[in-house]
């Protein structure tokens, strides 16, 4: 082993629009070694990895793939390569068996192997790497860490010496991602290079050789494993950020308006996202919550607003139990929510703008009558919206799928923070937005807290968290890691709260 | 050479006007050119259908016949969609309707008076309609059935019963072993514009159903929560619009108003149940008016008046030209087909890169 260089990239930009996804980034995969290709979400990782399978074509830079030169058009180029890829959403036909979908677009000399030949070759792999899944059951009788066994079967029946898995333990168990861990090092030990992606500094430290670690499309450093730290790891993946305090904040400390008690709550597949978080948010306070995405945020600020069921605990605002109560009464109970999916959930594309003002208010007066809606309000009170938030748009008849990005946050900040609400939640209310739409929406948020109302923020931007909070709650692993005051965050201290360091105190 | 597809941004009225005519003179061009393959000149074939569908009153009052049961069906398939509910059983939705009715005026209450017959067959024909309609809605909410498949199959099922009702115990003893009901009473007859055989209560059912179904979903509440679920599910569950509530309520009317159609064909032209003319695809060619129609219920009234032309010209080829009936299945095939390449052509731009 050692300096037999499998895969190296060089100078590799890519481009998409109004994003550097990639800028000169070098690369390099060693024979026998576990990789670890470390940073934020959005940070370039696992564009970077679909350039060196052919899904995307590098604007510049060279691939060399065992010294010789090599321009990778597609993943079929890249198989023949020997290059695997295990993607974070599952490329399998659901209908069809293990070992069809192991074969599916095989493009080997003879037509089709006996799928017998097929089904005890699966055998032979799965039991000499301990992946144990029968090659005759179909996809969707499997569970998601099946699935994955699936994959990486699949790429080593098509003799993978260099494999990539983008994020693969993001849908497994601890006890899974353990096994899997067994089988990557029983993988490398025989000579093959394994690129791992992740943002997890626990992964990157039980399992990689070498890390690099990328930001904003750049990398920032290579290091050997052995002879770095987490704190280390976590200062290069978050940065030093600026933090500066540049709103000015009156202070005012309101009584309780959200009390939350030993908080449980589900993702979407099942897995449990939120555990056992307990806090509170006051009038004129920004409670900010702070952490890498998918890592229990989202899931408590959707059941909070009452769009996720809350498995275990109390949600109590302003002295009224709202625990699992219809979304309808939320909004009643004065609990305004600024998603973090604003085109799919926070609009309705199709309708204009007055329509979308009043989502979530249509159904009380004065905007409706008990059949019928009372257009004659909604228009004047749209057009004062638009007025007051400074939505750029013709008129309030323009359906809203015109909107610039900005605008359509404008809208929903609009229809959001009028009507007197207790308690405001964004999540990453500034995702996507350009400086001056950005700034707005800050301000905006300020304002209201200014105004004495409670606000949960919860943002990926740690400058964001940092300027505008008056507590900042660290989540990791569904748990909260950490709570710190803004002046006493230091980048070291809060990126490995982020990455799953305790705090002492 | 390469053919891109670029989103266009700005979709303006007047562009989607446009594009749907030129879809449906694109189509009767293509047709044309079929009229020419066979050896017909597709103008004389053309000043056929137009003069024999609206050149007199008697083809008028055909082309009217016609339009009713579409006007009825297209208009509920029209809130369906809205709603995003893809009601493809428009065809088994009316047979029931026409079920429902025939029991009613033979079975039930033969012998009551016109004005209690009439109103409760076109109830129970609504109600028939609207429950073979919620079986498939209720799937599809509650066990996420897709519902263009459900409503689909309905329609088989609800074919083969008229099948079964007709040939078996329904069938009437003096009918030589055709597979009819008897006659419905005459007191259950639907009264005609004198001379024609549009069948006026249910044209005004129709047009009542479409003026307060534009109204109900521009400006209720109930409209723009289905305007909402149609939009976007996440968006209406984020607005706490019960999307279980506005399945059910869409499907009902959808179903309902196909149903009511189905009294009209019963009880206003043939008078009685068979499995064959009864609705001869009313249900699907609907489908083609609620799309023309943008699915807004006025122009889809309009929609179903070209489409009642076309059906009724289908039939003086057939006689005058010796045309196959199929004919006028291909024209509505093909008006759909271009319609549907029409949408592509409305929402991207089409780039031709040398």
């Amino acid at each position: 082993m050692g300096n037999n260089v499998l895969v190296r990239m060089h100078n590799i930009t890519k481009k998409f629009p109004g994003v550097l996804a990639n800028d000169r980034v070098n690369f390099e995969l060693k024979a026998g070694e576990i990789h670890a290709l470390v940073g934020e979400n959005g940070a370039g990782k696992t564009t970077l990895m679909n350039i060196l399978y052919g899904i995307y074509q590098p604007d510049d830079g060279e691939i060399y793939i065992r010294g010789r030169r090599a321009v990778i058009k597609s993943p079929k180029e890249a198989i023949k390569l020997g290059i695997g890829m295990v993607h974070q959403h599952f490329t399998l036909i659901s209908t069809l068996t293990v070992a069809e979908n192991i074969i599916l677009g095989e493009t080997s000399t003879r037509l089709i192997a006996p799928i017998r030949d097929v089904e005890n070759r699966i055998r032979r792999i799965s039991e000499s790497y301990g992946l144990k899944v029968n090659p005759k059951a179909r996809i969707w009788e499997l569970s998601v860490g099946e699935r994955q066994k699936v994959e990486i079967i699949k790429t080593l029946y098509r003799e993978a010496e260099i494999l990539i898995l983008d994020e693969p333990t993001s849908v497994l168990t601890p006890i899974e991602t353990v096994e899997l861990f067994r089988v990557l090092r029983r993988m490398a030990g025989e000579g093959r290079g394994i690129v791992f992606i992740t943002h997890k500094l626990d992964e990157v430290l039980a399992i990689g050789n070498r890390a690099t670690i990328l930001r904003r499309g750049r990398v920032v450093g290579t290091v050997d494993v052995g002879k770095t730290c987490r704190e280390e790891l976590a200062e290069m993946m978050i940065g030093r950020k600026v933090i500066a305090n540049k709103y000015s904040k009156k202070s005012i400390v309101g009584s309780t308006i959200l009390k939350i008690e030993d908080l449980c709550v589900n993702d979407d597949k099942g897995l449990e996202a939120v555990k056992n978080i307990s806090l509170q948010i006051s009038g004129g306070e920004i409670l900010g919550i702070a952490g890498i995405a998918g890592n229990g945020q989202r899931e408590l600020a959707e059941a909070i607003a009452g769009l996720r069921r809350v498995k275990h605990g109390r949600i109590v605002l302003d002295g009224e139990e709202i625990t699992n109560v219809d979304v309808k009464k939320v909004i009643e109970k004065g609990v305004a929510y600024i998603p973090e999916d604003r085109i799919s959930m926070g609009i309705v594309s199709d309708l204009n703008i007055a329509e979308n003002i009043i989502l979530r208010k249509y159904r009380y007066k004065p905007y409706s009558n008990n059949l019928f809606l009372n257009f004659k309000f909604i228009n004047s009170f749209s057009a004062e919206l638009i007025d007051k938030f400074n939505i750029i748009a013709s008129s309030i008849n323009t359906p809203v799928k015109l909107l610039s990005g900005g605008n359509i946050q404008k809208l929903i900040l609009a229809r959001e923070l009028s009507g007197n609400p207790k308690l405001i939640i964004a999540v990453n209310p500034t995702a996507g937005l350009d400086i001056v739409a950005t700034d707005y929406v800050r301000r905006k948020l300020i304002e209201m807290r200014n105004n004495g109302k409670a606000i949960l923020l919860v943002s990926e931007d740690l400058e964001e968290i940092v300027s505008l909070s008056d507590r900042i709650v660290v989540m990791y692993g569904g748990r909260i890691t950490g709570i710190l005051k803004p002046e006493d965050v230091s980048v070291e201290k809060i990126g490995l709260l982020m990455t799953g360091g305790r705090s002492e105190n | 050479m390469r053919i891109k597809l670029e989103k266009r941004e700005n979709i303006t009225r007047t562009l989607s006007i446009t594009v749907t005519l030129f879809s449906v003179l694109a189509a009767m061009t293509f047709i044309g050119l079929i009229f020419q393959v066979i050896g017909i000149n597709p103008v004389l074939a053309y000043i056929m259908i137009f003069y024999g569908s609206l050149g007199d009153i008697y083809g008028l009052s055909e082309t009217i016949v016609k339009t009713i049961p579409i006007l009825l069906c297209s208009t509920g398939l029209a809130v369906a969609f809205r709603a995003a509910m893809f009601n493809i059983g428009a065809e088994g939705q009316l047979l029931m309707g026409a079920i429902a009715s025939t029991y009613i005026a033979l079975y039930v209450i033969p012998n009551s008076q016109s004005i209690i017959i009439i109103p409760l067959m076109f109830i129970m024909g609504f109600t028939a309609g609207a429950l073979w309609a919620l079986i498939p809605a209720i799937l599809k909410t509650k066990l996420s059935v897709n519902e263009v498949i459900t409503t689909l199959m309905m329609n088989y099922i609800a074919e083969q019963l008229t099948m079964y009702l007709t040939t078996g115990p329904w069938r009437g003893v003096e009918l030589w072993g055709f597979p009819y009901t008897e006659n419905i009473p005459a007191q259950a007859y639907l009264p005609c514009i004198s001379g024609t055989r549009i069948h006026y209560p249910t044209l005004i059912i129709g047009l009542c159903a479409a003026a307060l179904i534009y109204v109900f979903t521009s400006r209720s509440k109930i409209g723009y929560e289905i305007r909402v679920v149609g939009g976007s599910r996440e968006a209406a569950r984020y607005a706490g619009i019960s999307y279980v509530r506005v399945a059910l309520i869409t499907m009902t009317i959808s179903g309902g108003l196909a149903g009511v159609a189905g009294v009209g064909e019963v009880a206003g032209i043939h008078h009685r149940l068979s499995p064959f003319k009864i609705s001869s695809g009313y249900g699907y060619t609907a489908i083609i008016a609620a799309w023309l129609g943008k699915l807004n219920p006025i122009v889809a009234l309009v929609a179903s008046f070209f489409i009642g032309t076309l059906l009724v010209g289908g039939d003086i080829l057939q006689v005058k030209l010796n045309l196959p009936y199929a004919t006028v299945n291909i024209f509505n095939g093909v008006i759909l087909l271009f319609i549907i390449g029409g949408e592509l052509l409305l929402r991207y731009r089409v780039k031709v890169i040398m």
